[in-house]
């Protein structure tokens, strides 16, 4: 089938076909956890079913052949699963998992390239072995209740198939009648559904045909345990009509339909069950007008287009100081002061633009932390290792960008924890320690920095064990002094772990000096604590957004450049009297602790500049725990800027994150602080070298 | 006055490629119901010509909203198309004899659900 679908379209199936299999991701592990238990919720396995089912008719749409034959399969595997023809087992669940990691290689293939395929015969064959175990189906066991078969037609397959499995259980089955105000029925109907959902299974939902002009009635198939009085007691007495449809005692007998409640005079009796009526208010009458969806998906890059107009707004707010310093010099004070006024306002307001341009671009933190969900699981799996992972400040919200560039960095990470860090249970049991080992992922926000923490209850790295590591690798000096926080930084230098020790796993012949890269490309910073037999604990502190920032402006050799505000502490003018050398770095006292310096010029290659009468101005910066100071000619004070990306070819520069606009046409750089410390950092592990 | 059609498809993108499908025939008013419960609400407020369901929606389905429009003297006269995927075939037949009128299987060929909507919109 040729696909004659715009690419607006395309774009608009991948970000579906993305959000479907993420939530697939997500409920297949509630439904693996459930297995353990033996019992499966039936309203995830439906939404299951739904997402492949969707999945299959979208990518059918586009004449993704590939994806709506895998699609298919899951759609049956799951159909049979859900109608009671194929059991639950930790096979079922591995081979779904198999099934959406091959959807998700084509669909993110896709993204790449239309033409994109691979091969998945594996995972059809996986599907297709527990599918031919099937014990087949029968002919329809629910002619024996003998149910009026106007409620049975309009019972989708899957409804039938639950409508069975209450009764089997000995459920008994009412039909309770509910109407509700147009205006907000499905809120109503949402609470009453919920408050049924604690005594039993809600197995359909019909609306009643009649006049809607201003109320709606359902019909709301309940299989319960509970007596027919026993339902009716939750909601009141009169509120709500209840009739048995199936009575457990009296199932299979006759017919049964044994009416409870006074037969409704018309269609629009008033039957709101008491829990529905605070929300009667407020949308009476209205409501019909925001029917359709709630939510919209945007291309990131139309939000970074709208992120880079406003940023440019704010930039041209600049302007109007010009504007006024000319007004102050013709002596207009009144008209000055009037667009003083409205300067101020025109500031609120745009500050107010950029904060919601920036909150729409903020996507909390368990979008990728749910996917960790997974990977822990795999891996924990195929090691033979019990971990729990325990998730913590999962909603911290972080710009989409940065989120998205996190996932591998992060899977990186815990893969490593699992392979390397935490022990078989056997070992952990022999260490005194209880067989399944936690690992801790925790976000949680600091200022402007999202701090994110791994920590495991593994063996734990032994520096020592870094210390000869490096030496042998050739990395540091045997003689080299380094602190406990030096050594442990060895092990994000390229070269320290190669791909030969590293297990397939958590390898791929990544190393750590990629993850740090990649984190410091997000202006982030990487640390890494350990304690031997007690575990390893990995800190990420990563700026919220990286769109507009403010900026401290700085001259170095008669050149400007921009230092992101967010990451200085202070700034100093220091006496150059007060610099002292201490093992050929230069640092200052200050506050009673030590301050390394960095010459901006020296690290630019920038001639350096004349004396200022022997004294200079240091802009302290910090990342995490660390800081250090930045020597820099002049400053020149604070402004917003818009960063903008260098381009792939500029992107190797050391210490430099991007550009920036200043809104007067000219164009300056954007110092990466987290890149200078490495530099400084790495200086310091070097010294002895 | 333009005709109506109702869509209730709950996939946004399985929407949007039926509202281009019937965009290209021009001069039809499209309103979109993102699920069962959105239909229920459009239809006692709009005058729908035209209904395209899916079976598969989350709150109510398909069925449900058949029955519904096909047991209600305002709307029972409203042709009724189902839009699902192949392999709801029990699904289909219940639908039909619901009172629907026409049924496709998704992925379904534009030409037909054009042909569909003048059949019934003439």
């Amino acid at each position: 089938m040729s696909t004659d679908y715009s690419a607006q379209a395309l774009k608009e199936f991948l970000g579906e076909a993305e959000e479907i299999i993420e939530s697939l991701n997500l409920e297949l592990v509630t439904l693996g956890d459930s297995a353990e238990k033996g019992d499966a919720d039936p309203d995830i396995v439906n939404s299951i079913f739904r997402g492949a089912h969707s999945l299959k008719g979208l990518a059918g749409m586009f004449g993704f052949q590939d994806i709506a034959d895998l699609a298919h399969h899951m759609e049956n595997l799951l159909d049979n699963f859900r109608l009671g023809k194929v059991a639950l087992s930790d096979r079922l669940i591995e081979t779904l998992f198999e099934a959406i990691e091959a959807l998700t290689r084509l669909v993110h293939g896709k993204g790449e390239d239309e033409t994109f395929t691979c091969d998945v015969s594996t995972v059809l064959a996986h599907i297709d072995a527990i599918l031919s175990g099937d014990t087949g189906g029968s002919e329809n066991p629910l002619a024996a209740y003998r149910i009026d078969p106007s409620i049975l037609n309009v019972l989708t397959e899957y409804e039938e198939h639950r409508l069975l499995e209450n009764l089997k259980k000995g459920r008994n089955l009412y039909r309770v009648r509910v109407a509700f105000d147009l205006a907000n029925f499905d809120q109503g109907l949402a609470e009453t559904t919920d408050v049924l959902k604690q005594v039993g299974e809600v197995i359909s939902t019909l609306p009643c045909a009649g006049d809607i002009s201003e109320r709606i009635a359902f019909f709301l198939l309940l299989g319960t345990d509970q007596s027919l009085s026993e339902v009716r007691d939750i909601f009141g007495n009169d509120e709500i009509q209840i009739e048995a449809i199936v009575q457990a005692a009296a199932a299979k007998s006759s017919a049964a339909v044994e009416k409870h409640d006074p037969e409704p005079e018309d269609d629009t009796v008033d039957a709101t069950p008491r829990l529905a009526e605070e929300g009667n208010v407020a949308t009476q009458g209205e409501g019909s007008l925001r029917s359709i969806s709630r939510t919209v998906r945007v291309d990131i890059d139309k939000l970074d287009e709208l992120m880079n107009i406003v940023g440019e707004l704010v930039l041209s707010k600049g302007a109007f100081a010009e504007v006024g310093e000319r007004l102050k010099a013709l002596g207009r004070d009144e008209v000055l002061s009037s667009l003083l006024k409205a300067t101020r306002d025109l500031e609120r307001r745009l500050e107010e633009l950029q904060k919601g341009v920036m909150d729409v671009r903020m996507v909390p933190l368990a979008q990728i932390f749910d996917k960790m969900l997974r990977i822990v699981r795999q891996v924990s799996k195929a090691q033979g290792k019990k971990v729990i992972l325990d998730i913590d400040g999962a909603d911290t919200e972080l710009d989409k960008l940065i989120v998205e560039d996190l996932s591998d960095p992060l899977q990186h990470i815990i893969r490593n924890a699992i392979d390397h860090g935490i022990e078989s249970p056997d070992e952990r049991k022999a260490a005194g320690k209880p067989e399944a080992s936690r690992l801790r992922l925790a976000a949680s926000q600091k200022g402007n920095h999202v701090v994110i923490e791994i920590a495991d209850d593994g063996r734990g790295i032994d520096p020592e064990v870094i210390r000869r590591k490096a030496v042998k690798k050739g990395l540091v000096s045997a003689k080299a002094e380094l602190t406990r926080d030096d050594i442990y930084d060895l092990v994000f230098m390229p070269g320290f772990s190669t791909r030969d020790e590293v297990s397939e796993l958590s390898g791929r012949g990544v190393g750590m000096d990629v993850v740090k890269n990649n984190i410091a490309s997000m202006s982030g910073m990487i640390e890494i604590d350990s304690e031997v037999g007690r575990g390893t604990r990995l800190t990420i502190t990563l700026p919220i957004t990286l769109a507009i920032i403010k900026a401290l402006i700085v001259q170095i050799a008669g050149k400007t450049y921009a230092v992101p505000i967010n990451s200085v502490l202070e700034t100093l003018m220091i006496d150059k009297s007060a610099i002292r050398t201490i093992e050929r770095k230069e640092v200052i006292e200050l506050r009673q602790s030590t301050l390394p310096l960095l010459r901006l010029a020296e690290i630019f290659g920038l001639s350096s500049q004349q004396d200022r009468g022997g004294r200079c101005f240091v802009a302290v910066v910090g990342l995490a725990e660390k800081r250090i100071g930045l020597v820099v000619d002049d400053l020149l004070g604070q402004q917003d800027v818009v960063i903008k990306s260098l381009g792939s070819t500029l992107s190797f520069v050391e210490g430099i994150a991007g550009a920036a606009d200043l809104g007067n046409q000219k164009t300056i750089l954007v110092l990466d602080v987290g890149g200078l410390m490495n530099e400084a950092l790495r200086g310091e592990s070097n010294v002895n070298v | 006055m333009p005709q109506k059609i109702l869509i209730a498809e709950d996939s946004s993108t399985m929407r949007s490629l039926i509202v281009s499908t019937i965009s290209a025939l021009g001069e039809y008013e499209l309103i979109e119901a993102a699920n069962g419960f959105e239909a229920l609400r459009i239809l006692p407020r709009e005058k729908v010509d035209l209904v395209i369901t899916d079976i598969n929606m989350p709150d109510i389905n398909g069925l449900e909203l058949i029955s519904f429009i096909k047991n209600n003297p305002n709307y029972k006269a409203t042709p009724l198309i189902i839009i699902s995927t192949e392999g709801s075939e029990k699904d289909r037949d219940k639908g039909l004899s619901l009172g629907a009128d026409a049924y496709l299987v998704k992925p379904f060929n534009p030409m037909e659900l054009q042909g569909l909507i003048q059949r019934f919109l003439g």
